[in-house]
Order: structure tokens, then sequence, then C-alpha cells
């Protein structure tokens, strides 16, 4: 799949955005004031941030707000009107521990609940495409909310949990990479059952259909860089889940120092999940891609 | 309205013979005039007369080569557009409803007045049938011809889609899959008619018709090759004797 920088922006601040409202409607911090209102300023500029680049692939961004009406069927739509309900709801929240110094707990909650939510459904999107097998796994959700919650505790300062979340987000990263690299063949998918012909013999694309190239190859036929996967990984994973790690577990006394370490260790996470987020796109293969003799 | 209809009226589609299609493409060409000129966005073209054209279609023949056990390898011309899916996913992904498969016929169609764009319909079709145009911005994909198929002021045998009408070899087949006793369903049960991707659960309408067998060359068929033989399979005499000094040197 192509990887579209929009794409991965948003999946990954909106994940890590929502992870922070996450730990905020829990009371996770408990913080009021004017420390309330730069936790709340972060998580709405990386929720929405996130949300607002994933409408510049739009090929009209004028009328997305249809995307909300088909909730019933379509998990593009169900995240479209969780992410509203999230928002607004932790909106409400915020205002309270923001002018009130009070902390409406089971608002709270019920933000926490679409935060998560919202996480799911986008990931959801992914997941339910059977043409595309390293998606279509029940991983794929586990790794998007893993990685929102570890990145969420780190930027919310739970220190107690984040190594625990973030070594839990480690290992299903790496599950998820063992399982996604056998999933084309175990689908059972080749240019044999996309053809039909498959049962007369060995089938090979003789002849594209034209020339040039088209939509379908260039959105759904990426192979440019997929022959640095292995070192991407290890990138990815050093940066997301053990650089962080080694950064908040290392004793430091005096609170600026602390904040200084978490930062560093909350940027590394991000980059780290930058990079897994484009590999999670770029090494996607489209069964459409049979049709060119291609992957 | 992208929840899928429980069962449809007809199950108009398309059914294709890959024993006559001879692969020369007429078929895309009509399809992009018609759909171009009529119903919906055009189907634009890019960098039309540069270095790297691109452009949308709705219908594009692939040619596969098959190479069985034993025999001669094979080439198959395979036309590919919407296969109007009975179970299509590329509707039930769809965000804004602009996707959508009618009840009366089947036919899967965009609204594009609604269609955002988001391209996630063309992500879940296996089948690489719908494409965005990439000037309108909106998704475009094969429309059965909806414009002709019910259009009175066309004479009769214009009513069937463009490809069908077009199709010079007579390897294109138009009807109700869903009315057993209909030419192409007799057709289907005839030649063993099958479904691509069967493994996807997208159930699609539109059909293919395997090649036929084809003939196959008996060992020794003409019995003058015998007489035919060489003579001397090693030159001797001087011919001979060159042979073996030119190996030599
Ligand atoms: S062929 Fe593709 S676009 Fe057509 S109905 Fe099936 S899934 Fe949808
Ligand atoms: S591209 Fe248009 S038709 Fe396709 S899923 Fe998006 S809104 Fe629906």
């Amino acid at each position: 799949m192509h990887p579209a920088p929009s794409v991965i922006i948003f999946t990954t601040l909106s994940g890590l955005g929502f992870g922070l409202l996450f730990f905020l409607g829990l009371g996770q911090p408990a913080v009021t004031g004017f420390v309330a209102f730069v936790f709340y300023a972060i998580a709405y500029a990386l929720a929405v941030g996130g949300l607002l680049a994933s409408t510049f692939h739009l090929g009209h961004p004028e009328r997305a707000w249809k995307a909300f009406t088909q909730w019933k069927s379509s998990w593009l739509s169900r995240e479209g009107v969780c992410a509203v309900v999230a928002l607004l709801v932790m909106g409400l929240y915020a205002l309270g521990a923001v002018f009130m110094g009070s902390h409406w707990s089971l608002l709270g909650w019920i933000g926490a609940l679409f935060s998560l939510a919202t996480v799911f459904t986008t990931s959801m999107i992914y997941t339910q495409l059977k043409t595309i097998p390293r998606w279509n796994m029940e991983l794929t959700p586990a790794m998007f909310l893993s990685f929102s919650l570890a990145g969420g505790a780190l930027l919310s300062g739970a220190e107690a949990l984040a190594p625990w979340l973030l070594a839990i987000a480690g290992a299903i990263q790496l599950a998820y990479w063992a399982k996604g690299d056998g999933a084309f063949a175990r689908s059972g998918t080749t240019l044999g059952t996309a053809t039909g012909l498959g049962v007369r013999g060995d089938v090979r694309a003789f002849e594209p259909p034209h020339t040039g190239t088209n939509y379908l190859l260039r959105e759904f036929v990426h192979v440019v860089g997929r022959k640095h996967a292995q070192k991407l990984r290890m990138i990815a994973f050093a940066l997301a889940f053990v650089l962080p790690l080694l950064l908040i577990l290392i004793p430091a006394s005096g609170v600026v120092i602390k904040h200084f370490l978490v930062l560093l260790a909350v940027a590394s996470h991000l980059a780290g999940a930058m990079v897994s987020r484009w590999l999670f796109f770029a090494q996607a293969e489209h069964v459409v891609g049979l049709y060119y003799g291609k992957r | 309205m992208t929840q899928l209809p429980q069962s449809t009226e007809r199950k108009m589609g398309l059914v294709i013979d890959l024993d006559t299609c001879v692969g020369c493409h007429a078929c895309v060409i009509s399809c992009k005039g018609w759909n171009t000129e009529n119903y919906g966005a055009p189907l634009s073209d890019q960098d039309a007369y540069g270095g790297n054209p691109s452009g949308t279609f709705l219908n594009r023949v692939h040619s596969y080569e098959v190479q069985p056990a034993d025999g001669h390898a094979q080439l198959i011309h395979f036309p590919k557009s919407c296969l109007h899916c009975e179970d299509a996913p590329c509707v039930t992904v769809c965000p804004t409803g602009a996707s959508y498969k009618r009840v009366e016929d089947g036919i899967v169609l965009v609204n594009e007045s609604d269609c955002i764009g988001c391209g996630l319909c063309a992500w879940s079709c296996p089948y690489g049938a719908r494409e965005l145009d990439m000037a309108e911005g909106v998704m475009k994909k094969c429309t059965l011809c909806v414009d002709r198929i019910y259009n009175e002021n066309l004479p009769e045998v214009d009513r069937v889609p463009s490809c069908v009408r077009t199709c010079p070899a007579g390897a294109r087949h138009f009807g109700d899959l869903g009315d057993p006793d209909s030419d192409v369903s007799k057709l289907v049960a005839e030649r063993d008619g099958m479904d691509l991707m069967p493994e996807m659960g997208t159930k699609p309408v539109n059909k293919y018709l395997p090649p036929r067998p084809k003939d196959t060359v008996e060992d020794q068929i003409d019995i003058l090759a015998p007489l035919l033989a060489p003579v001397a399979e090693e030159p001797k005499g001087f011919l001979g004797w060159l042979d073996k000094t030119l190996e030599k040197i």
C-alpha cells in the first residue's frame, strides 16, 4: 500500500492524542487549572491535528460531514462519530477541570471510553479489509490500542503504568510483524484463484492492460523501500520501545531532569511509532497486485 | 445507504468468455468513450500525450500465460471490470452512503455528489474494479451502463452495456444471472462459469467462462516424416575430417 504521509501522521498523532485523553478522563493525572489546560491543549492538538491531516487525502474534503451518516455499516463512519463524541465529552470534562477545579468523573469515564473506541474503530478500518491479509488479523487492533495506551501513559506521566504498557506494546508489535509476514501466503489467494485459471497450470502475468501506470498500481503496489524493512523494523522498535523504556527507568533526581527525560521518551516513542506506521502501510500487500504480477 | 440489500429482484451482470476473447481491447475503448460522454464525471486522463500517461478506466484487459504440467503454454486474454458482487465489501465500507447496490437489478453504483473520495471502497475491492478519478476526486466504477440498458431513446439492440455491444468476438454477454432460465445463466451452467477469488466471499455476479480444452498434438501424425529423417547423422569423408579438424582448433 502507498504509505501516504497524511494517513501516517493522522494515525500516529491522533492515536497518541486519544491515548492521552483516555488517561486524563480517568483522572490520571488529576490536574486542574492551568496545568490541566496545558495537558488538554496538547491532547486536543494531537487528536484534532491528526483528524485534520486525515482529510488531506480526500478528493472532496468539503463533504466530509457526510461521513458521519453510515455508522451502521462503515467503520470509517463509526470512527468519525466516536471521535466527535470523545472530543465533545472530554471538552466538557476539561472545562470542569480547567475552570472549576472539579472532576466530573462519570463524564471522564465516558470520554475515556469513547477515546479508546476511536482508536479501536480506526484500527478496524484496516482490519476489516480481507484484500490486505497483513491487516486482516486480530493483532491489528491490538497493536493500535497498545501503541495508543503506551503513548498516552508516557505523555500523561503515568510512571507506574508506562513501562508495562510500553513492554506490552513492544511484544504485540513483534508478534504483529512475525504473524504478518506469512499472512498473504496463508490467505490462499494467488494469481491462480484471482483468474480462476490456477487449476489449469501455472499462471503468469504476460501483459499488463496498459503500458503506463494507473491509480491501482500507485495506491496498492508499493515496493519501494520494502527491501530496507528489516532495518526499519529495528529502528522502529528501538525508538518506540527500547529507548523510551530506558529513559523513563533512569533513576533521576530533580523535577526538571525527570520532565526532560519523559519529554525525550515521548519524542522517541512518537518517532518510532511513525516508522512502524510507515512500515504498516509500505509492507501491506493488496491482492489486486496479483493481477499485475506484482505484490 | 451503504447497507447491502437482503436480496435483489434481479442480478444483472456480465458473462465473459475467456475462450473467445481475442484481447483486442475494443471493450476498453468503447467503455471509456461511453462513460466519458455520458453518465457522471468524465473518465479523465493525466499527461495523456506526455511521457507518463495514466487515466481512469472502468474496464481493463490483462493477458496471462498458463503453463500446464504437460503440454503447451496457453495465452489467455482477461477483461476485468466490476463484478457487481452480491456481498460487495465496497458498499459496506463506504462512510457517506455514496456507494450502494440497487435492489431492483443488483447494480453497484456510486452517487458522485455524495462521494468524498476517501478511496476506502477501492481498498476493499479485491478485483481492482474501482478507480479514483484524479481530476474529479470521486470514485469511478462500471455502472453496467445504467444509462443504456433502460434507455428507450436507443434502438433495442443497443440497450446493452457498451462493452457487450462492441466486442467483435462475441466474448461478452449481458443478462439476468438471478434467473436460471436466462441465456446467460444457461451459458454459465453449460460452460462451468466460474467466480474470481471465491475465497474473498464477495459472491460476484459476473461469471467467467474458462477456455475450452485445446486440441492435443499426437506424438506422430505425419506418416511421411520418417522418410524425411536426415540420411547422414555424422558427416563422413572430407566433411568429416573438416568437422573434426575445426573442432580441435
Ligand atoms: S467487483 Fe469490486 S467494486 Fe465491484 S461490487 Fe465487487 S467489490 Fe465492489
Ligand atoms: S471513495 Fe466515495 S464511494 Fe468510495 S468509500 Fe469513499 S466516499 Fe464511499
